[in-house]
């Protein structure tokens, strides 16, 4: 039987205000924050939170036969609590229904499987936690930022314990092979890898314009070989009531899916339903990167440029140091300047104007871009001395953090024989008593200064 | 086709342009004679055929060969002027000519030019009885009256190149009897296209001067390649401090007093850089005022006017170019500041910014956009490379060959040729 996989992705970036080469060290708020709340309502309200209802309606109609899969970023749902808590409401029932399954993607919805390691882990891991904290969902597949997939990533990947990943289905990495089966990564046979069908997602992404029918679009996928099983549809959420507006039918044709697909005795599965149940016929290898952007399918329109070099050595140079630091604002800051939107608008790939981006020209964006990171750099100044290596100040870090630890642990224990003192009644001898204890604590207080002094040096 | 200036005579940027147009159309496979007021016999003429205007009888004198040849053997044929003077058609003994029955032009922008505007036209209507052409191609204002003439002699269609409006050249502050508003306009009626040398041209023609849309076009300028001397000096740098320049006239139209200002915030924020201010005019004592009061004159450069090759060293040792422009009809120095490998900032008005990508552009007023373009290009090296290298290979493309062709594609249309 005939299985759709049916993946819808979500993602807002924190759009930057202008940013003047002024303001660096002078103001360290980044983020455009009329644009960010206007675009996620408007998007919230005309898509986001009509098509999530639609889906409910759709799992509710089909006796829960209808199943389908979100991502979201970490930085929309930040932006989703701030300013539109209603949509995370609807994601909610729509979990609590068991047919809607989420996927995990990097947290700022960044490059950093590209750039950084140990970012990366950071970020999926903080991305599940804050899956779990918001949904008590805990995501088994893993969805990179536009669908970027090489060997290395899927490896990364299968070292976090994910089952199953879902890319583009790339044709110059394909080749002959169909990508409407279940592969395997080559780091670790175990794990699952999904291409995306690109036909079936674009005639619906790009090109539907309301003469597309869910009857003829199943019958696409009952003609198709018998052996070909599984049908990865993804596309973003926004399509849905966005891109293409209600009425364009878009809302109807999706209610139609379910009932043509049981005609024509067609499945829907959430993508670890898949992993789980059908077995993989090969594995696939991929080495240089693919992605779903564009034509090409790759990373150019991330990095193609040397603007784009720059920015991306510029702010991940610094992630390591930045990880230090137990500064929550400037952390929160620094995840939300890595979202991969930020380098898409310094792309001169299709022109120097990008009809997507906030500013008028790649240029534009890279100056505003860098001058918010020269301002983050100095905050992390402020934060570390220049002169100490990062490999110095991990120790060093990591030395007060444990005598912070164990000041406290001291304290504790002192705070709670005072208590005993004074209830056993020998308040008056409690004085002399408590200056020793103190005495005790002191030198181990110095030497966390004299520590942290030598951290300043 | 009639002009006024022609290189290595050149006052302004007319020259290069309608030279550039010229050789850009001949090389589309057309013949071109080109008239202009003054030829001093060193003209670059191995491509086309030069009239002279001032070697142009417009009263009979009987003159034998050997005179005329010692007259006018500099730059032109002695039968030529035998063939010319078959041709003239009305009596103007009243005006006054010279021992050749020629009028005397200065071939300059003089006091009297409204006259030698005229005379031109006169002259305009002998060379249209000889000379055997298809259609009429008249440069700037100062030749649209000979345009008129000869399209009312020969009947051949009449296109006019706006390379500048006297809209601009007064930031709008023109009056409808202004005679050289009035002479435009009137050029601009009896054409039968109007080129202008960018979209922003266009429709101040087609807005200011209430012409027809349909026959008015945009038509961009290029630029020449550097001469191998050029490209190959040396570059003359004292210091290691990065360079922001503006060179032009400094004149309200050109945008100084914003320069300056958008300059002073750069230099505030970067210890590190040098503004060159190059050329003269009747704001230059203003700016090195606000300079002053602003206490950065110690960084702050003035050059006074810099001619030829001098423009080009300019260019070579500078980091950042800046045309904040109010209004600019072309603009080609940015152009050739690319081919210097020395990034560009362009004022939205500028004509040029339509055709190239790989500068950065922002509005004249808004000078906090414009001095954060400096900043950005004087301390992220990447950005500076990027646009030295993309600017360098976009302009570089842009070449009188392709301007000839879409000049003669034009010419066509208007023939209805095709």
């Amino acid at each position: 039987m005939k299985t759709i996989c049916l993946l819808f992705e979500i993602h807002q970036p924190y759009r930057l205000k202008k940013y003047r080469f002024y303001d660096i060290g002078a103001d360290h708020y980044y983020f455009d924050d009329y644009a960010n709340e206007e675009i996620l309502k408007r998007n919230a309200y005309q898509s986001y939170i009509p098509a999530a209802k639609m889906l409910l309606e759709m799992i509710n109609a089909s006796d829960k036969k209808f199943k389908v899969a979100l991502s979201l970023s970490g930085v929309a749902m930040d932006q989703f609590e701030t300013y539109c808590p209603e949509f995370l409401d609807c994601v909610r029932d729509l979990v609590a229904t068991k047919c809607c399954e989420l996927l995990c993607e990097p947290y700022a919805h960044s490059l950093s499987a590209l750039q950084d390691p140990e970012e990366f882990q950071r970020e999926c891991k903080a991305q599940s936690k804050k899956i779990y904290e918001t949904f008590k969902f805990r995501p088994k597949t893993f969805v990179n930022t536009g669908f970027i997939y090489n060997d290395e990533i899927g490896a990364e990947v299968a070292a976090m314990g994910f089952k199953g990943i879902i890319t583009e289905g790339a044709k110059h990495v394909l080749g002959w092979k169909s990508a409407n089966y279940v592969y395997n990564t080559t780091a670790k046979h175990s794990v699952g890898l999904l291409f995306r069908n690109q036909k079936l997602s674009e005639d619906i992404a790009l090109n539907f314009q309301g003469g597309l029918d869910a009857r003829t679009y199943m019958s696409w996928i009952e003609q198709s070989p018998a052996d070909e099983k599984v049908y990865t549809i993804a596309m973003n959420f926004d399509v849905v009531g966005g891109i293409h507006p209600a009425s364009t039918g878009i809302f109807e044709f999706f209610k139609a899916l379910p009932r043509f697909a049981e005609e024509k005795k067609i499945t829907f599965s959430m993508p670890q339903e898949v992993f789980e149940n059908i077995p993989s016929v090969d594995t696939a290898s991929v080495g240089h990167p693919i992605s779903w952007d564009g034509y090409d399918k790759d990373v150019s329109a991330w990095c193609g440029n040397e603007l784009q070099h720059e920015a991306l050595r510029a702010i991940y140079s610094i992630s390591e140091r930045l990880n230090l630091t137990k500064n929550d604002v400037l952390k929160e800051d620094y995840s939300y300047l890595l979202s991969a939107d930020h380098f898409k608008f310094m792309s001169t790939k299709y022109g120097t104007y990008n009809p997507f981006s906030p500013y008028e020209s790649s240029f534009d964006a890279f100056s505003n871009y860098m001058n918010v990171v020269s301002d983050i750099q100095i905050r992390l100044k402020q934060e570390f001395p220049e002169d100490i290596e990062t490999e110095e100040l991990n120790p060093l870090v990591k030395q007060i953090d444990n005598q912070g630890k164990e000041i406290e642990k001291l304290q504790a224990q002192l705070a709670e024989a005072e208590a005993k003192l004074a209830a056993a009644g020998i308040a008056p001898e409690a004085a002399p008593k408590k200056a020793p204890a103190k005495k005790a604590a002191a030198p181990k207080k110095a030497a966390a200064k004299k520590s942290s002094k030598k951290a300043e040096k | 086709m009639f002009g006024w200036e022609w290189p290595p005579h050149i006052l302004g940027g007319l020259g290069p342009a309608s030279y550039g147009i010229a050789r850009g159309v001949v090389n589309a496979g057309c013949e071109v004679t080109f008239v202009i007021p003054k030829p001093q016999g060193d003209e670059k003429k191995d491509f086309l055929h030069i009239i002279g205007a001032t070697n142009t009888p417009i009263v009979w004198r009987d003159v034998d060969w050997d005179y005329v040849q010692k007259r006018f053997g500099y730059c032109m044929d002695p039968q030529e002027y035998y063939d010319l003077r078959d041709h003239i058609y009305a009596d103007f003994s009243n005006m006054y000519v010279n021992d050749m029955g020629c009028i005397e032009f200065s071939g300059r922008y003089p006091q009297n030019i409204l006259e030698e505007i005229n005379n031109y036209s006169i002259v305009a209507g002998v060379i249209a009885r000889k000379e055997s052409f298809d259609i009429i191609h008249a440069h700037d204002w100062l030749t649209y009256p000979a345009g008129i003439h000869a399209k009312q002699v020969s009947g051949k269609p009449l296109c006019i190149h706006v390379h500048a409006t006297e809209y601009d050249r007064t930031r709008g502050n023109c009056n409808d009897d202004d005679p050289t508003y009035m002479i435009e306009r009137d050029g601009m009626n009896h054409a039968d296209l109007i080129m202008c040398v960018s979209e922003l041209t266009r429709r101040t023609v087609i807005e200011k001067y209430h012409q027809d849309p349909r026959k008015v076009i945009a038509m961009h300028n290029a630029v020449d390649p550097l001469s191998p001397d050029i490209v190959n000096a040396p570059v003359k740098r004292g210091t290691d401090e990065k360079v922001i320049t503006f060179l032009g006239r400094i004149t309200a139209q050109k945008g100084c007093e914003f320069f300056v200002e958008a300059a002073a915030r750069c230099l505030w924020k970067a210890p590190n850089a040098r503004v060159v201010m190059a050329g003269s005019g009747d704001l230059m004592e203003p700016m090195i005022r606000l300079v002053a009061q602003k206490g950065l004159a110690d960084r702050f450069h003035f050059t006074g006017f810099l001619r030829g090759k001098q423009v080009y060293e300019m260019f070579k040792a500078s980091d950042v170019y800046v045309m904040p422009s109010v209004s600019e009809p072309f603009g080609i120095s940015p152009l050739e500041a690319m081919e210097c490998g020395c990034p560009a900032i362009i004022s939205k008005q500028s004509g040029c910014g339509e055709i190239l990508s790989n500068c950065i552009k922002c509005d004249f007023w808004d000078i906090d956009a414009m001095s954060d373009a400096m900043y950005s290009l004087i301390t992220y090296p990447e950005l500076h490379r990027y646009l030295q290298e993309e600017g360098r290979k976009e302009v570089a493309e842009i070449t009188w060959e392709k301007v000839g062709q879409r000049v003669v594609d034009a010419y066509k249309r208007v023939l209805g040729w095709n």
